[in-house]
């Protein structure tokens, strides 16, 4: 508590030495504050005019976490991200980097680098300036500027491409050279907003497992926006599902999966999508039952997280990979008969969809599934893996 | 591990602080201010020595306002100020400007937005190579092209007419209305035009049908371009309308520069503000779509 | 760039039919639409040129006559001090527009581009002259400079008792009246371009060189005027070819005087053409004056369509 006073202090007391690069002050106070939160939002607002784009919103971030920032568009994700970065000025709140808070700091006094979806690299000049002219500028010595370019050029493989211009390197080699150039900063904290989609589907794979391992190997902090949810999944210690400005959920992509804390995380995550039944609940002896028509699931393990009412009306939410048919329906708890109305191979599985009791849901099957459109099936649903919503959205 | 910093809010917080009065905005809006000034001040004192009488005009200050504001500037230049050989005003030159624009206007903007789309979609062997002789037209000095038009307008007895400006105007409009219009049906898609074939339109009910309705906007943007072009010629007003059908703008330079008699400043201001009336209204209420005609014209697709 | 619809389409259609229609009227219509242009880029702006040039190796006077005399015309041309001074005013006039309207209008658009308060008000002030025609131009700066009643009479008001400003009827002088009035007007045109293409930079190229800790300086001039070489280049051939046209304000401003001090080339033709009755002469000076177009307009052309094949291939 008080090493952040007192750098804060520090940093607020002192005018920044454009001459000396940030990296090496942020080295100093890491010292000092070794075990403080990497990045800290506190009650941070962001408004354009009358529009609230981020609302009181507060995030942690511990050192060398990878953080996934991920929402459908509009959700404030990468206006977080250029908050962070100082790119934004901020209506309300505080952000902390390594303990020092940053809130009114320029860009380049943050210990950050950060990578842009559009690449943004400097077009008249080649890589090996691109990498090295923010370094100039902040007026380091030659030979240093030397070592960590190549360091840099090292450890993303693009030693041959140093002479090049950025016109003529493929997409993968320009968004390495783009991680090169916050590389080279020497930082504690990267920011990617949105790096690999502006890339083909098979490029995106490969960058990606790459980009883990540069995560594994530096250890730095990263903080990484996108709306793939795959990304997101892959990639992160941590995601943040972000929704309207606030985040909805942040947590490991096991918990996201597997424990969504409301509807919409539930509906977000996931490919096909969770299915939802609406129903009612309903208490038969001391046993809880869902109720949708004539469908009837019972709800004898599940763990409530709120008090449940009898007659309350809920959705449950199943995923398509615990819905079954064939021989391994009948082993589960609740079978019923219906038909099918659409077969999906999607290679690696294939999907079913079906009609219950007026939803539209989704099934994953085997591959080998030999099941037609049109033919009659029999479902079993896992009520062990179900979720329950609330009508309002939350989980019950 | 995580320490709690979120006790209270020490430090910094909330949007940083924003000096109004920086070293960075006092060069910024002073040296746009500076320009504004410069910029505007011809208009100013176009417009204040239009309504001052002549004996102040001639004491005064050209910048000072009018003491005592007069139109009787205005009534001389719209109606007996004298060109030469004759006292009519300007309004002569007015109405001979509208009778060359209306028909150039239109006559040049229908060829050429059917040229444009005849370009982008109806290609066909040596239009491009046509196209390309056309933009290249659009940067010859007019100069060599002025005599053998001459020629060609006695011939066909259109020289010193009304009917002969209009033709130079369509022909020298060409180049950035066929470029305007060719740019901008470029970048329709082409599967609308592909969807319309198989429906079995042909060229011209695709034109009138389909991108007609879709292309108000840069006709627009092509009718701006013609009217502040053509009420702002001089050239080819001056040589191929013929004496008694002088444009505005030659009357303006007429009246303004005759050798004799007692110089009118007022008068001359109000008439030079009576001939940029038009185009000024013109820039004034379109806004936006002024820039992006130049800007269209300007920079190539 | 859209794929033409192509021929082969047109020829399977017509083959589907049974019978192939003669060449010449396929895509008939398109053909008929584009009859104007065709009569205008060949008989308009070849067939006149070429004429042009024809006769400028004539001796014509008032009317065209095909007597030749070589490159007479030219030699007198060059030997007439009036056409020199129209040369040496052109390049005046040229060498102070470009370096002035490119670096004000720059300037003026890096200032629009800093998000500041009335954007719209400024941009519409520095763009109005270029609205107006170079007559009402010339005639308002002629006003302005009047030794006798223009702002040479404020600022002897002020206190200047005796200060001339007389450029108007300077010999050497008058041309730079014509370029302050040139600037007036066509500066605008060059910011709202600039403001053009720095809107057109990406977003993403300002964002990393603030996280870069780059000075905006330094990333106007090493980053962002590097990335609009285009913009600046297409600008230069506008400007250029204006630069060489350029007659109304003159005629409106000085008439070219005093005394023919402030002549040029495209007076210089009208004159001898319409006024002195002297074809071969006129159409000489145009031919010089086309040349000096092609010299600006073939690299830059060159330049252009080169690229837009790179890219293509690329």
């Amino acid at each position: 508590m008080s090493g952040e006073k007192v750098s804060g202090e520090k940093l607020h007391g002192e005018k920044l030495d454009g001459e000396k690069l940030d990296g090496e002050k942020l080295d100093e106070e890491k010292v000092s504050s070794d075990s403080v939160t990497s990045v800290a939002i506190n009650d941070l607002s962001l408004s354009f005019g009358s529009v609230e784009v981020l609302k009181s919103l507060n995030l942690e971030v511990e050192q060398g976490e990878f953080i996934v920032l991920l929402g459908p568009s509009g959700c404030g994700k990468s206006t977080l991200l250029n908050c962070i970065a100082g790119l934004l000025d901020v209506t309300a709140g505080q952000i902390f980097i390594n303990g020092i808070n940053v809130t009114w700091e320029e860009p380049k006094d943050r210990g950050i680098g950060m990578v842009f979806q559009s690449y943004a690299l400097y077009p008249q000049m080649s890589v090996e300036k691109n990498l090295s002219f923010g370094l100039k500028v902040a007026g380091l010595p030659k030979q240093q500027i030397e070592e960590r370019v190549q360091r840099a050029a090292g450890i993303l493989q693009i030693e041959s491409l140093l002479k090049r211009k950025p016109a003529a390197l493929s997409g993968g080699q320009r968004q390495r050279v783009a991680i090169g150039r916050a590389l080279v900063r020497d930082v504690d904290v990267f920011l990617f907003d949105e790096p690999l989609s502006n890339l083909d589907a098979k490029l995106r794979t490969d960058l990606r497992v790459e980009l883990k391992r540069l995560h594994q190997r530096l250890g730095n902090t990263m903080i990484y926006v996108t709306h793939d949810q795959i990304e997101a999944l892959t990639l992160a210690d941590r995601i943040a599902i972000m929704k309207d400005g606030l985040i909805q959920q942040l947590d490991t992509p096991h918990a996201i999966y597997n424990q969504p804390s409301n509807r919409f995380v539930a509906g977000f995550i996931g490919s096909p999508g969770m299915n939802f039944i609406d129903g009612v609940l309903e208490q038969k002896s001391d046993r809880w039952v869902f109720n949708a028509g004539d469908i009837t699931i019972p709800l004898t393990d599940y763990a409530f997280l709120q008090n449940p009412q009898s007659g309350q009306p809920v959705e449950i939410g199943i995923r398509p990979e615990h819905m079954f048919v064939g021989d391994a329906a009948q082993g589960q708890a609740v079978v019923f008969s219906c038909e099918a109305d659409l077969v999906e191979p999607m290679g690696a599985d294939t999907v079913l969809w079906t009609t219950i009791a007026g939803n539209s849901l989704t099934i994953r099957t085997d591959s080998e599934s030999t099941v037609k459109a049109g033919d009659s099936i029999d479902v079993g649903i896992n009520p062990n893996r179900a979720l329950l919503f609330t009508a309002t959205g939350e989980r019950l | 591990m995580v320490k709690s910093i979120h006790e209270g809010m020490q430090g910094p917080h909330g949007p940083k602080p924003k000096k109004s009065l920086s070293a960075r905005n006092i060069v910024l809006y002073g040296f746009l201010l500076v320009a504004a000034f410069y910029w505007l001040l011809p208009l100013y004192v176009m417009i204040v020595t239009s309504l001052k009488g002549l004996p102040e005009v001639r004491m005064g200050n050209i910048f000072s306002p009018p003491m005592e504001i007069t139109f009787e500037p205005w009534i001389k230049a719209w109606d007996t100020a004298c060109t030469g050989l004759y006292c009519e005003g300007l309004k002569v030159g007015f109405w001979n400007s509208v009778k060359i624009l209306i028909p150039s206007t239109v006559i040049s903007i229908a060829i050429a937005s059917v040229n444009g789309y005849a370009l982008s979609f109806w290609r066909f062997k040596g239009s491009e190579i046509f196209f390309t002789i056309l933009l290249f037209g659009a940067f010859i000095p007019y100069q060599v092209m002025l005599y053998p038009l001459v020629i060609i307008l006695r011939e066909l007895g259109l020289f010193s007419s009304l009917g002969g400006v209009v033709l130079i105007h369509c022909i020298f409009g060409m180049p950035i209305l066929t470029l305007l219009f060719r740019n901008y049906f470029a970048s329709v898609p082409e599967e609308l035009f592909k969807a319309a074939r198989v429906d079995g339109a042909g060229f011209w009910r695709i034109f009138a049908q389909i991108m007609l309705p879709m292309s108000l906007p840069i006709f627009v943007v092509a009718i701006i371009l013609q009217v502040t072009g053509i009420w702002n010629d001089f050239l080819f007003g001056i040589i191929y309308s013929g004496t008694t059908n002088f444009p505005m703008t030659v009357q303006l330079n007429n009246i303004v520069n005759t050798t004799q008699g007692v110089k009118e400043y007022n008068v001359n201001m109000a008439a030079t503000l009576l001939t940029g009336a038009l185009p000024l209204v013109v820039y004034f209420i379109s806004g936006k779509l002024f820039v992006r005609g130049i800007a269209a014209g300007a920079v190539k697709g | 760039m859209k794929e033409p619809v192509s021929n082969s389409e047109v020829a399977v259609k017509s083959a589907l039919k049974g019978r192939r229609r003669p060449k010449l009227l396929r895509n008939l219509a398109a053909k008929i639409a584009a009859v104007p242009m065709i009569l205008v880029a060949l008989v308009g702006f070849v067939g006149c040129s070429v004429w042009s040039i024809f006769y400028s190796f004539t001796s014509s006077k008032s009317l065209p006559k095909e007597r030749f005399v070589g490159f007479a015309q030219y030699e007198r041309l060059f030997d007439s001090s009036r056409w020199q001074t129209s040369v040496e005013n052109v390049a005046i006039y040229g060498v102070c527009s470009l370096v002035f309207s490119l670096t004000i209008g720059f300037l003026l658009a890096v200032a629009l581009d800093q998000k500041i308060r009335f954007e719209n008000t400024f941009r519409t002030i520095f763009l109005y002259p270029f609205a107006l025609s170079f007559i009402v131009t010339g005639l308002v700066w002629q006003w302005l400079l009047n030794a006798e009643f223009g702002i040479a009479q404020v600022i002897r008001d002020i206190g200047f008792s005796g200060f001339e400003m007389n450029i108007l009827s300077n010999r050497e002088y008058a041309i730079y009246a014509i370029v302050i009035a040139g600037l007036w007007q066509g500066t605008g045109l060059v910011m709202a371009l600039m403001l053009a293409g720095l809107r057109g930079i990406d977003q993403d190229i300002w964002k990393a060189s603030r996280v870069d800790g780059i000075p905006a300086w330094r990333t106007y001039l090493f980053i962002v005027i590097p990335m609009m070489k285009p913009v600046f280049i297409t600008t230069l051939v506008i400007i250029a070819s204006g630069i060489v046209k350029v007659f109304d304000l003159v005629v409106a401003l000085t008439a070219g005087g005093p005394g023919g001090s402030s002549e040029l080339p495209a007076k210089y033709v009208y004159d001898y053409m319409f006024g002195r009755a002297n074809l071969g002469q006129a159409l000489a000076a145009s031919t010089v004056m086309l040349i000096t177009v092609l010299i600006i307009l073939i690299p830059w052309a060159y330049l252009e369509f080169s690229q837009k094949r790179n890219a293509k291939h690329g």
